[in-house]
This record gives structure tokens, sequence and C-alpha cells, in this order.
């Protein structure tokens, strides 16, 4: 190692880079060559000087050649991103802090009792598994008519909720801090509408049929003359089913608009006729419709007038 | 409402980890784009910086009208690709007639601009036009050597700031172990007057010397510019002491396997696979395969062709 060269450049062996600060240029624009090669033999006495501190470090042996274990760079260059935030301890971390709980390791097999051998903590055939209890023994804070199998499912539900709430909660309060762990992000889902809580229901495949239905009998010729894309089924026909039986029977076939009309006439006048029509309901119906006709209007459309209100301009007219 | 997304499947995850922010950081990589409009000499110059970064740089090869980086708005574009492919230097040309052969080279911390220095490019040679010895040809992603040669690098301000863009640059990967037998490139820079500076890339050669070190050639192969500092950038101070701020202690891996003991020292323990006594792979014994074979075949071709240049010899 030659002292007098360390002198003269700055070496920085962990970056492989050497500076020499004291060689001066000539003003004087020589060729370009010479400067070029200026330039280069300049740098050959930089790399000769790191060579020199490189080849005599201690070397090990290896498959591709000598290692060799540089230093750790001296010049100080800027960091491509932020140091990592200490993460802020979580609220079971605080709470056994405070309450001075250690963290115990579990075994991944267990001792179960109930079959006097060892089992896996998780997984298939586990210690406790939650569908092999055979038993679940009468407490007396136990109300009657209660599951007490639904009723574990339950609760474990409700632990699994609670502990995702936590989670959640944890989360936040790292992210607050900057330091959220890196596979974690924290995104917001959608808002529900109305203010409830509960989330918008998606429509499903007959629901928007006939919505698209809808939507279509207020189009000018009703949704009959619809663009239909592929695959779309027709429109469902609202209101009653109509099946008109064709006015001319055709040749050979019975026909069909007599058969109708016998059959009625035939269960009319028949002997069984009196259990068929209920006479009672038919005399009402005739007596209705013709105090109906009467009176003169349909009770339909027309808004019900009220008798005790008195008409005010009837009387001035005259 | 908010909820947890976490990746699905490993190979995001481990990515996530990759581009998380790290005690030891990773190798800066490079962003190479240009704006609207380039020369032919740009285009080159971009190029074979990539070429020279492969490994630890991305090319961009549309135009990109609204960068502009020394503007205050126009920096948004580069945050945005800084933090979609991970690079924190990135490499800007653009060619105007204010500007002829513009580069700007420049640095993010935490994807937003840290600082900025633009230099025009003369007597720009590709390192197609140098004919060279193949056999000496620096190996893709081989660490350098980076040498600055001038007294301008210390007393100019612009052209310090431009000797730790090029460190930052062409630096690469920190590592520890350094095979010396890949040493084959090396970058010079020299500060031929306050506002230029000569950047030459070249292989390196060892020749023999009579000691453990060997002599150092360097043979110009590379692309050879001069950068001509135009404008620049330097970070603000608070911005400059976070980034340079560094925590001392190297994290500590887990050595599995090995533990201190009081009595007996280290200890480690050794797992021996199960031996499969049916699946073991026997040796192949078939007949043809048999080295008593195979040389009874060469002895047999040898004498053939000791008969057969007898029989020339008889005949002339």
């Amino acid at each position: 190692m030659d002292t007098e060269m360390d002198q003269i450049y700055q070496i920085d062996v962990g970056n492989l880079l050497a500076f020499n600060p004291n060689h001066r240029f000539s003003s004087a624009p020589s060729s370009r060559e010479e400067l070029v090669k200026e330039c280069v033999t300049e740098g050959t006495k930089l790399v000769q000087a790191i060579a020199d501190t490189l080849f005599n470090f201690p070397s090990t042996e290896s498959v591709d050649g000598p290692l060799v274990q540089l230093p750790p760079p001296t010049t100080k260059l800027p960091r491509e991103k932020h140091l990592p935030r200490p993460k802020p301890p979580t609220k079971w971390e605080e709470f056994a802090l405070k309450k001075g709980i250690q963290k115990r390791k579990k075994d991944k097999i267990v001792y179960d009792e109930t079959t006097d051998k060892f089992k896996r903590r998780h997984g298939y055939d586990r210690v406790k598994d939650d569908n092999d209890i055979p038993i679940i023994e009468a407490k007396a804070s136990d109300e009657p008519g209660e599951d007490p199998f639904a009723k574990r499912l339950d609760d474990k539900k409700k632990r699994v909720d609670k502990q995702q709430q936590n989670r959640l909660q944890n989360l936040k309060s790292a992210a607050k801090a900057g330091a959220l762990p890196s596979h974690v992000q924290l995104a917001a889902s959608a808002l529900p509408i109305t203010g409830t809580k509960a989330q918008p229901k998606k429509l499903g495949k007959e629901e928007l049929g006939d919505v698209a239905g809808l939507a279509a009998t207020s189009t000018a010729s009703g949704g009959k003359f619809d663009k239909k894309l592929p695959g779309e089924k027709p429109t469902k026909k609202q209101g009653k089913h109509h099946r008109y039986l064709p006015v001319v029977p055709r040749y050979g076939w019975v026909d069909e608009e007599k058969e109708q009309t016998n059959k009625v006439l035939g269960k009319l006048l028949s002997k069984h006729s009196h259990e068929i029509l209920n006479v009672g309901k038919a005399i009402n119906m005739y007596n209705d419709k013709k105090e109906k006709k009467k009176s003169g209007r349909s009770d339909k459309l027309k808004p019900k007038k009220d008798i005790t209100k008195k008409k005010p301009y009837a009387n001035k007219a005259k | 409402m908010m909820e947890i997304r976490t990746p699905k499947t490993h190979k995001a995850k481990r990515v996530l980890e990759k581009r998380a922010p790290k005690l030891v950081e990773n190798g800066k990589r490079t962003l190479i784009l240009h704006g609207t409009k380039t020369s032919a000499t740009l285009s080159s110059v971009l190029m074979e910086l990539y070429r020279l970064k492969k490994g630890g740089a991305i090319k961009y090869s549309r135009r990109n009208e609204n960068i502009r980086p020394f503007e205050s708005g126009g920096e948004t574009s580069l945050e945005f690709f800084s933090q979609k492919t991970d690079c924190s230097i990135f490499a800007y040309g653009s060619h105007t007639k204010k500007r002829p052969d513009n580069l700007v080279l420049g640095r993010m911390y935490d994807h937003h601009v840290y600082d900025l220095i633009e230099v025009g490019i003369e007597n720009f040679k590709s390192l197609l036009s140098f004919s060279y010895d193949k056999k000496i040809a620096p190996h893709e992603g081989s660490k350098p050597f980076i040498c600055f040669t001038g007294e301008g690098f210390e007393n100019v301000p612009e052209l310090k700031q431009l000797k730790e863009v090029l460190t930052d640059l062409f630096r690469g990967e920190v590592v520890d172990n350094l095979n010396l037998t890949g040493l084959d490139r090396a970058y010079i820079c020299s500060a031929v007057s306050p506002t230029k500076v000569f950047l030459t890339h070249c292989a390196i050669k060892l020749k023999k010397s009579g000691t453990i070190v060997p002599r150092i050639e360097l043979v110009e192969v590379g692309p050879s510019m001069d950068l001509v500092i135009r404008r620049n950038r330097l970070p603000n101070e608070g911005l400059r002491k976070e980034a340079m701020k560094s925590s001392k202690d190297k994290p500590k891996k887990k050595v599995k396997n090995v533990d201190q003991d009081d009595v007996l020292g280290k200890r480690g323990r050794i797992f021996i696979p199960e031996q499969e006594v049916g699946k073991t792979p026997l040796p192949d014994k078939s007949k043809g395969v048999k080295r008593e074979r195979r040389e009874g075949k060469l002895k047999k071709k040898n004498k053939e062709e000791g008969s057969a240049s007898k029989k020339h010899k008889k005949s002339e």
C-alpha cells in the first residue's frame, strides 16, 4: 500500500471509487486524442491505486475465483426510501406489557385426553375440533330451549369478527404512524346509500330481466320491436295470458269452441249443478251489478264524493 | 368502512416486500425515458446507457410530452413512473433548439424528486465505433471502477453534485464479497473545465506483474461523451438530512440450526433426509456402457487404423 498515493487520491474501496483532486487539465486546448489519452492514463493510475488495496485483502478461494471481503463504502449517498418507521404496539401488546404477560411458545403436538393420543393442534384430526364434540354438559346458567352446539359456533363467529375488528384498528393506528406492513393495504370499501348499515343488494338474473322488461314497456311500441342482445330472452308478458281458440275449426279437427261451451253447459245442467254453482254468490253479484248500473258510476277511477261538503257556488249561479 | 387487502399469491407478497423501505436497501434502479423530441445522438446515448446498466434499468420507448423536470408541475408523471417501476434514478433525454442533446439526471427520495442535474452531450462516440479485442469486453452487470480526475469536482458545486449523481448511477448494488476475476470495467470522468466533464467507459486488462497486484491496463470500449453542465437543482436541506440518515446497526441475520452452549461451545444440527432404499438410482450396468467394453472398442479402432496405414504404406 503506497501511502504517498493515498495522500494524493481519495479512495473509497467499498464503492470501487477513486478521486484525484489535484490534477489540473491544461486550459490550452490540445487535440482531442491527446486529451482522451491524458484522461485514460490518469484513470489508469486511479484504478491501479484501488487495485493495490483490493488485491492485498485476504481472499478466500471459491468456485468462480478469489473472493474478497469489501469494506463498507465511505462516501455517503442519499437513501432511496425512508428508514422503516417503528410500529406502534398493538392493543394486546400494550396490555401484555402492562400486565407482564410473557409469550409462550405453543407445541404443534398436544395430548388429547378423550382419545389417549397425541394429536396436532391445528389441521386435520386436531385436538379440539368443533365438529367432533359428542356431548356438551348443561350448566346452571344455560337456558332450557337453547342449542349449545349452535351457541358454540355462534360464539366462535363473534370472536372471529371481534378479532377482525381489532386487527383493523391496529392496522389503522399503524398506518397513522406511517408503519403499515408492506404487504397490507387499507382500502375504503363502498359506502352504503341512505345511511343504513345494510349493503346495497346486487340484482339477480331474473330481477334484471324484469327491470329490463319494465323499461321496455315504456317505449312507444311497448317493447315489441326493441333490438335484443344475443342471448337475451324475449320479455315475459305481464297480465293475463289468454289463449284464443280458432274461430273456424280445422278440417277433421274437433271444434274447440263448441266443445268449450258444451262443457260449461253440461256442468250447469247436470245433476250436481247445485254443488258447482254457488247460488248465493251469484245472486249477490247480480244485485251489486244492478245497483252500480243504477247509480251510474263505477267506483274504480272516480274519487268518492263527500255529500256533507257544500258546493260553494251552487246557489250563486241561480 | 375500511377493508384490509393482502396479496393473494406468494409472488405478489415477495414483490411488495422487495419494494418496502428497508434498513439495508437494494441497488437503485434507473428509469430511462425521453421527451417529445430526441436527436440521433441522444437516442443512442439513452440506448447505450440502458445497455451499460442492463439488469438495473428500465427503458421506456414512448415519448413523454408532459414531463418537464425543472418545472413545478412537470414532475408528477416522473414520480408516478418511479412508483410503478420502483426506480430511484432517472435519465430523461430531450432535444430542443435552445437545449440540444439535453440529458437530465435525477434522483428520487420516497418517489419524490430529490435533486436534478441537466447536462448537454457533445462529441458523443458510440460503443459501436470502438474496435477492440472481444475477449476483454466487459460482462453485463459487473461492478465497475469509478474514477474522477480534476480539481473541478471539489471546487465547483455543480460538478460536486454531478460526481455524486454519477457515482449513484454507475455504482450498482452494494456488495459484501467481490470476485476479483469479475472486475472488467471502469468509468473515467475527468473535469476538463469548470463546466465540462469528459466521460468514458473502459475495459480492464489485468497484466502480470511481479507482485500479487496485477498491472492494470485500460482499453476504451464503451461510449465516450462530453457532458456540459447546464442547469441543476440541489435538494433542500431538510430533505437532504433525512435522506442521508442511516442506521448504524446491521440487521442480525438469524442463523438456523446453530446454538451457543456454555459447556460445549458452538453446536450445530444436521438433518439427514430419510433414506429411501427402493428409490436410490442404481448404476447403469448395461453391457455397452461398461468401461472394459469401451476401452476394448477404442483399442480395436486404433488397431484397425494402424493396419490401414500400414496397408497404405505397403501400397506406396
